[in-house]
């Protein structure tokens, strides 16, 4: 009974697709904690100190970067017109764009994609595996997460050769990512009950929509 | 319905006048639920997404996100066109079934509450998003359908919101939206099921009305 009560604060639904929560919360809980003392604090400075057209060309900056390896993700998954899209983007931000500051493909009409390699397994048919919370990277799945190895193993900002201008690239654009998720997290203190349980939820979700992007088979009959 | 007018010929008794007007009444009543009845899905979700929209371009204050008045934006202009009881019960899930009626009530309310609080905050973004209405190829047997919006905006991908919409005598009405393919309803499934779990039905309307009031209580301090 006193165990019971004791613990009711995380008791756990034995979530099939969760069944390392015990774990992952404690890993949760750790975020959160690093998020309030670190992430959200840096993320305010950064938003405050920068004006909005420098946090503009920042974020344009590394979006660039990513679009190479979107595109190849595109062709992995026998997208080839979206890998030559993808591709046009990244030839005409980094030239005319002044390496990537300015985002003249979107304004040419020339769409944005959101891939990775975790998509990349998912499109071949690998299943989410359990769930994840990384430490500092937050939610994921196995499969996710051995997406995400790759992903960094072949991230120019990772690989770049001076330590030190590496470790200011990386921070600049984790503060950066952080700051333009403020209103997010704002929202999920809002929305949420219970923040974790919302946020694996919300996060296994959006992940399977953007495997099939953005169409996934419905899998709920109607209401009622 | 039409052609019924009133007849100009008629005295000006009293009762006459009475009538005229009464018939003038259902007359207007009865256009305007015809109208809404007979607006295909997509028209009815592009018609209220735009007033919307207009509503926040031409309010100083609706975009600087004042919360009270975002609130009864949303009450006045897209409630009518949810179907709330639909709503919960998808969110609830198979507790649902072993809800009172008054448990029913109780939790639809709540939950709208909480929907409207939670979202009312975000409605300033719309002020200056461009949206792209998919064309909705639907048979005209069809009583569910799903109509999609892209939300476009600058150096990053499109944003999806669905709307699944289902066929009531009083026309078409949302039982869910998903954004960026999570579902605003279903991401609660799980928090709710572990409440009912933990605490039965009642459980759930108490921790639902207690983050609506401490939520309702937060409001001055976010409201600017």
């Amino acid at each position: 009974m006193s165990l019971a009560a004791a613990c009711g604060c995380a008791t756990t639904s034995a979530d099939p697709r969760d069944p390392l929560e015990s774990v992952n919360r404690a890993v949760y809980a750790f975020n959160e904690g690093f998020d309030e003392v670190v992430g959200k604090p840096a993320a305010r400075v950064y938003r405050e100190a920068l004006p909005r057209g420098v946090r503009n060309m920042l974020r344009n900056f590394f979006n660039n970067i990513d679009d190479l390896f979107i595109g190849a993700n595109n062709l992995l998954q026998g997208k080839p017109a979206d890998a030559v899209n993808d591709w046009g983007r990244f030839a005409l931000n980094t030239t005319f764009g002044l390496l990537g500051l300015i985002d003249w493909a979107s304004d040419a009409g020339m769409e944005k994609h959101n891939e990775d390699f975790g998509q990349t397994l998912g499109h071949w048919g690998a299943g989410d595996g359990p769930y994840l919370v990384l430490p500092l990277f937050g939610p994921s799945t196995l499969r996710d997460a051995g997406g995400l190895l790759v992903d960094w193993e072949v991230d120019p900002v990772a690989l770049h050769a001076p330590v030190d201008e590496r470790n200011a690239m990386v921070a600049t654009r984790f503060v950066g990512r952080r700051a333009d998720l403020l209103e997010a997290t704002r929202l999920l203190d809002e929305a949420a009950l219970d923040k974790y349980v919302f946020l694996r939820d919300a996060y296994l979700q959006r992940r399977r929509s953007l495997v099939y992007d953005g169409r996934p088979p419905r899998e709920r009959p109607p209401a009622q | 319905m039409a052609g019924r007018r009133a007849n100009g010929r008629l005295r000006n008794e009293k009762e006459d006048e009475m009538k005229r007007l009464l018939a003038g009444a259902a007359f207007a009543l009865a256009a305007v639920a015809t109208h809404a009845q007979h607006t295909p899905p997509d028209e009815l979700v592009k018609g209220v997404m735009l007033d919307i929209q207009r509503i926040i371009v031409e309010d100083k204050e609706l975009q600087s996100g004042a919360r009270r008045k975002s609130i009864e934006l949303i009450e006045q202009k897209a409630l009518p066109h949810f179907n709330h009881v639909g709503m919960t019960a998808l969110a609830v899930g198979v507790n649902w079934r072993k809800a009172s009626p008054e448990q029913k009530k109780r939790l639809a309310e709540e939950f709208r509450a909480l929907l409207v609080r939670t979202y009312a905050s975000s409605l300033s973004a719309f002020g200056d998003q461009k949206f792209d209405f998919r064309p909705l190829r639907m048979k005209p047997s069809d009583t569910d359908v799903t109509v999609q919006v892209r939300v476009l905006q600058p150096g990053a991908e499109a944003v999806t919101v669905d709307y699944d919409m289902e066929k009531t005598s009083n026309g078409w009405k949302c039982y869910d939206v998903r954004v960026a393919g999570v579902s605003l309803v279903i991401n609660y499934r799980t928090e709710f099921a572990n409440i009912v779990r933990d605490s039965g039905i009642d459980g759930l309307i108490r921790s639902l009305e207690t983050k609506n009031k401490k939520l309702a209580a937060a409001t001055p301090a976010s409201a600017k």
